[in-house]
């Protein structure tokens, strides 16, 4: 661990694969950059990889000030053991305040070894990142500028903010398409630091036979519209009715675990807890009863349309437009009011 | 060639039973009415841990730490065919973050005979997937996560194939290693009856104190304490005495342990109560829709 250190960095793990830079590092330097400037310290990016360096001047634009840039021809792949040594050098030798990692397979792989080498704490899956104080009333003392890392927890029922106050760095991760993207400023300048760093076999015990990395299929998240169906829609084929008015709008389709797990769509498009975050400028929520875990991938859309033939379900709670009926007869019609518009 | 496996299990509330009796009136859940269950892809781990065993040899031992009442999924994994199971148990252990938690299992850890360590990817109540990890760190040991299928064991190797999230990685790795195993693995097996009805009696010695204080509530401490060790006994030497370990028994630095040995606290729990917004209803009439999307149109929400 390393002690509280205020006028420590807040530093990105810049995820990335085969020399492309993955989103989630992207949105995380926005909000970096929020914490850093009001903390008044700088932004770090951490880049590690094989023959990578250029990409530190993409997350210069995205509001980092410093990228410590670690090339090693064995760092090509990444592995637990050998990128957790190269953090725990890292963090040891800059002190940081704070460091944030996505909540992708990657992230959540080596936030926890890192957190576990260096004996500090860490929240998994944050879904909002602040800085506040922290009044401790046994000891009366109160910790000032904190970051608190705001998670739900107990299957989406309760929100916990989290902090650690004597064992730093304070750690989070934070899921892909929560933070929104940052605007790049191409003007933007900073500083990249090479680091050389000690790297060996024995930090690479797994050995990779083979890998598939298919580039998904669908974005949801760039959605200004996002169309979804649930269990409601009762069946793949009735499932046309969500394609057939996502398509009137220029819309992506969206699911529900419950629609996914009947096989009426592909997993890719999941949305909530479990799937993919979305915050477009319209939601509209077809035979969604709006359970806790569903809102919680589409609660912040501007608008919600919520259409479900109970006027009790919860997804009512957050429509902004109610709608109560039968999704067979109200979806068709939209569909004639679309066209007719346009 | 037998291969030794140790199972992280973790009993938890079940959070997928979150309907309608469980919330109370203002939104907010109501723990109390939440059943404790084996913790899902625990019991895939397990599965995993099982199926190894069956088909190289070995032992299946798994461990949890919580309350006394935890004790109820060790026997589950007993029923489906787990050799050993032993309960870490300790007042001292209480309010120990995922770090806090993970060194005291891998106080445990070392203290048996391992090749393989198997936990789920990560438990229903917290979703942290740190605990696995960080025990691999703990221990020294390389860590596979996100664990889809198993593909060979030979020579104290293994591969296996990892669900990457958008796509997959087959890796071979040497033993031993830590092993995070998800849901799409395996179809974990059902309770044994032969099994079940031998195990249903198997307890931890602090279940037995337990129960014999509420049937002897007039009983001296030296009373009970005498009929705890005679019943002990009886269980050990029926081969159905569940083992149970505190933080003393690990040797376990306790700056490392429980609230002092834990980096993160909690600064604020907030109920998620589902709050309403502006909103109005639309009739669900040609007249009420074409309004509606009259209106979407017009402040651009459609282009
Ligand atoms: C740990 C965990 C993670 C999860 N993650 C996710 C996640 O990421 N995403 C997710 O979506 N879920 C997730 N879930 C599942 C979630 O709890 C719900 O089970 C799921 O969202 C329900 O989907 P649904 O609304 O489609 O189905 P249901 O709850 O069955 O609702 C169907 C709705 O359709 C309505 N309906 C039926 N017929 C019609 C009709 N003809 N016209 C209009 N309305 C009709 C019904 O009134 C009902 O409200 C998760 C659960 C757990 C425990």
């Amino acid at each position: 661990m390393i002690s509280v250190n205020p006028k420590g960095e807040v530093w990105v793990f810049a995820e990335q694969h085969e020399g492309k830079l993955e989103d989630i590092g992207l949105e995380l330097l926005g909000r970096a950059r929020m914490l850093g400037d009001q903390l008044g310290v700088k932004v770090g990016a951490v880049l590690i990889g094989d023959n990578i360096k250029g990409l530190a001047q993409k997350l210069v634009h995205y509001g980092a000030d410093k990228v410590y840039v670690v090339q090693h021809p064995l760092l090509g792949h990444y592995q637990t053991n050998s990128y957790s040594k190269v953090i725990y050098d890292l963090v040891h030798k800059y002190q940081p305040q704070i460091m944030i990692y996505g909540a992708s397979s990657c992230g959540r792989d080596l936030a926890p070894r890192v957190a576990s080498a260096v004996k500090a704490g860490l929240t998994a899956d944050c879904t909002d990142l602040q800085i506040g104080d922290h009044e401790n009333k046994s000891e009366g003392k109160t910790y000032n500028n904190l970051l608190l890392q705001i998670r739900p927890a107990f299957g989406g029922n309760i929100i916990a903010t989290i902090i650690n106050y004597d064992r730093w760095p304070q750690m989070a991760t934070v899921r892909e398409g929560v933070m929104p993207m940052p605007e790049p400023v191409v003007t933007r300048k900073g500083e990249i630091v090479e680091e050389q760093i000690q790297i060996g076999k024995e930090e690479l015990p797994i050995e990779i036979l083979r890998e598939h990395r298919q580039p998904k299929k669908v974005n949801l998240k760039a959605s200004r519209i996002v169309v979804a169906g649930g269990a409601g829609v009762g069946s793949k084929e009735n499932f046309r009715l969500i394609w057939d008015l996502a398509n009137s709008l220029g819309a992506a389709p969206g699911a529900t675990r419950a629609a996914v797990d009947l096989g009426f769509i592909d997993r890719d498009y999941q949305v909530g807890q479990t799937g993919t975050t979305v915050r477009p400028s319209l939601y509209i929520a077809i035979g969604i009863s709006g359970a806790i875990q569903h809102q919680a991938g589409m609660a912040e859309s501007q608008k919600i349309i919520a259409i479900n033939s109970d006027p009790q379900a919860p997804i009512f709670d957050v429509a902004h437009y109610k709608i109560v009926g039968d999704l067979n007869d109200i979806v068709p019609k939209m569909i004639k009011a679309i066209k007719a518009r346009v | 060639m037998a291969y030794n496996c140790v199972v992280a299990i973790k009993q938890v509330p079940d959070t997928k039973r979150i309907t309608g009796e469980a919330m109370n009136a203002d939104g907010t859940v109501n723990r109390g009415a939440l059943p404790a269950v084996f913790n899902p892809e625990d019991l895939n781990a397990l599965e995993l841990a099982l199926d190894i065993k069956d088909k190289f040899g070995g032992k299946v031992t798994v461990i949890t730490m919580g309350l006394p009442a935890a004790s109820t999924v060790l026997r589950e994994a007993l029923y489906r065919g787990a050799d050993d199971a032993i309960l870490i148990t300790d007042r001292k252990a209480a309010a120990s973050d995922t770090l806090a938690t993970s060194y005291i299992l891998s106080c445990a850890v070392k203290k048996l005979d391992y090749d393989i360590v198997l936990c789920g990817r990560q438990a229903i109540d917290g979703d942290t997937a740190q605990v696995g990890p960080q025990m691999a760190e703990k221990l020294g040991i390389p860590q596979v996560t996100y664990i889809e299928e198993l593909l060979t064991m030979e020579n104290r190797h293994l591969s296996a194939r990892r669900n990457i999230g958008n796509g997959w990685q087959e890796i071979k790795c040497k033993l031993p290693v830590l092993m995070t195993v998800i849901d799409e693995a395996n179809e974990p097996r059902v309770p044994v009856a032969i099994k079940l009805m031998k195990y249903k009696k198997a307890r931890t010695p602090i279940e037995i104190q337990m129960q014999l204080k509420k049937e002897n509530p007039n009983a001296s401490d030296a009373e009970l304490k005498q009929l705890a060790d005679m019943k002990i006994a009886e269980l050990a030497k029926q081969g159905l005495l569940i083992k149970q370990w505190d933080l003393n028994e690990l040797q376990a630095d306790m700056q490392w342990c429980g609230r002092d040995g834990s980096p993160t606290k909690v600064h604020r729990i907030q109920s998620v109560v589902l709050t309403a917004r502006e909103s109005k209803t639309v009739e669900a009439s040609e007249q009420g829709i074409t309004d509606m999307i009259h209106e979407l149109i017009t402040d651009k929400t459609i282009s």
